[in-house]
């Protein structure tokens, strides 16, 4: 399964929702994730690659790690996933 | 002042998941006692507990709660769900704004606290799941019930070791009476039965390997138990004009503090706070029929509570009765005080007294009536609950029949 998948994967069941109804567009509002839900996540993500996401919950905006839709964050992981292997 | 009444109470412990499996165990004398079934059990060298069994927070709350929750959180919930149904209260605009919820715990998320060290410490690991501090925070049960059951007012959970529970029932009972709320929730809860929690006690060398026999002369020590009793607190004039049924009315309390010893039990602290609690009261020595022990099944609680009974009663000693529930659900510590009220109620109102059980051998020490291994049949006007803590931090409730 590719990175993409996986993380779609985690996202949909915090959100208690079907993998086919995550879009790369969609945000985090419209999934119904809140704060802890982000967080709860993140540590999902984490756990499921062996890797750190810089994600500070008091400085969303000023993360290196941009959250503003699944696209977005799909693709901070699969950065991530690469450094690690690089 | 305002009179203040029980309208609620829901349970979990060791001998049963609601108030009527624990009273019906309690008029049987059942023992709730038995091999402890947890992990890494074989390096314990106690392995005996009063564990709540059959207990699946899958059935009960979603995931999400789950992930929220740690069992203390997930027992308290459990009995105040049963509490509030009873109770028949709904929390809505005033009532809700001036209604809280005052717990007691002595150690709030122990298992979460364990499993979690296990994961850095034994484990290795340097990550941990993003809701330990919210599962693990003394404080969590109450928050649930408060969001749970939209109560606005005053809430906060009171840590006083094996007298949290009785520390915060006072608390609410004390808002009810002077009308800062008409409705309080409260009571306590403990779930410290995980390898860390009763290692910790093991440490201790007070705790029993095979039974809890308060006041017999073979007593070898404390069982730890855990659970929670929930209790609806309310202003009576308002219970009654609902038409509420009504348990047991609060008539008083006392606190004091021995200033003296981090374990030893003193007889002046306690004889203190059980003749504060019937002055606050306003009862006769006399009226008082049956105390709900501290009664811990060790050597130094049980002589001294028995002395300390002696003291505060002088002769009307002799005609109460006196019982330890611990010897059937153990010690539950911060949450004991309100499972063993349920013994309180269940005389009061039921007129039956809850026994000792596992008594053996008469001990001149504690020469009081224990209502030894069997339960008795008798009326009851008003009844006391003692609860002594580590700390010397004593806090008795007293209650009368309506």
């Amino acid at each position: 399964m590719s990175v993409k998948d996986r993380v779609i994967n985690i996202i949909a069941e915090q959100a208690v929702l079907e993998p086919s109804d995550v879009t790369m567009e969609s945000t985090l509002e419209d999934l119904g994730i809140d704060s802890l839900g982000l967080v709860e996540s993140i540590f999902a993500i984490e756990e499921a690659f062996d890797i750190q996401v810089p994600f500070n919950a008091n400085e969303p905006q000023e993360s290196d790690f941009d959250i503003s839709n699944v696209g977005t964050i799909v693709a901070g992981i699969e950065k991530l996933v690469a450094e690690q292997h690089a | 002042m305002k009179r203040v009444v029980i309208t609620g109470a829901g349970t979990i412990n060791a001998l049963g998941h609601s108030v009527a499996e624990t009273m019906e165990a309690m008029r049987e004398g059942r023992c709730g006692i038995g091999e402890l079934e947890m992990r890494d059990v074989d390096r314990l060298s106690i392995r005996i507990g009063g564990q709540v069994k059959g207990f699946e927070a899958e059935g009960e709350f979603n995931r999400q709660q789950i992930a929220l929750y740690d069992r203390f959180t997930q027992f308290t919930l459990h009995a105040a769900k049963e509490a509030l149904a009873q109770s028949g209260l709904e929390f809505h605009g005033e009532l809700a704004a001036k209604a809280g919820v005052v717990l007691g715990t002595a150690g709030g998320g122990v298992s979460t606290w364990d499993e979690n060290y296990r994961t850095v410490y034994e484990e290795g690991k340097n990550r941990v799941h993003p809701f330990v501090v919210p599962k693990l925070m003394n404080n969590a049960a109450a928050s649930h019930v408060s969001m749970t059951y939209n109560l606005k007012g005053p809430s906060f959970t009171v840590s006083t070791a094996c007298a949290s529970s009785n520390h915060a029932m006072a608390q609410a009972f004390q808002m009810v009476r002077h009308g800062m709320s008409t409705a309080m929730v409260t009571g306590g809860s403990e779930s410290m039965l995980c390898f860390g929690g009763v290692k910790a006690w093991e440490g201790l060398r007070v705790m029993s390997k095979d039974a809890c026999r308060p006041f017999s002369a073979n007593r070898n020590g404390m069982v730890q138990g855990e659970g929670a009793g929930i209790f609806v607190f309310e202003e009576m004039e308002h219970a009654k004009a609902r038409g509420a049924e009504i348990l047991a009315e609060v008539v008083g309390f006392a606190m004091t503090s021995d200033a003296a010893d981090i374990v030893m039990p003193s007889k002046q602290g306690a004889a203190r706070a059980i003749t504060g609690a019937m002055a606050d009261a306003r009862i006769n020595p006399a009226e008082v029929g049956y105390i709900n022990a501290h009664g811990t099944g060790t050597a130094a609680n049980d002589k001294t509570e028995c002395a300390a009974v002696a003291d505060a009663f002088g002769q009307h000693a002799d005609n109460l009765m006196i019982s330890s529930t611990k010897s059937m659900h153990g010690h539950l510590i911060g949450g004991t005080g309100a499972v063993e009220l349920l013994a309180c109620i269940m005389a009061l109102r039921d007129g039956v007294i809850a026994p000792t059980i596992g008594y053996e051998e008469p001990d001149p020490e504690c020469a009081l009536d224990v209502v030894p291994n069997e339960a008795r049949e008798a009326r009851v006007e008003v009844a006391l609950s003692n609860a002594f803590a580590f700390g010397g931090l004593n806090a008795v409730l007293a209650l009368r029949r309506v």
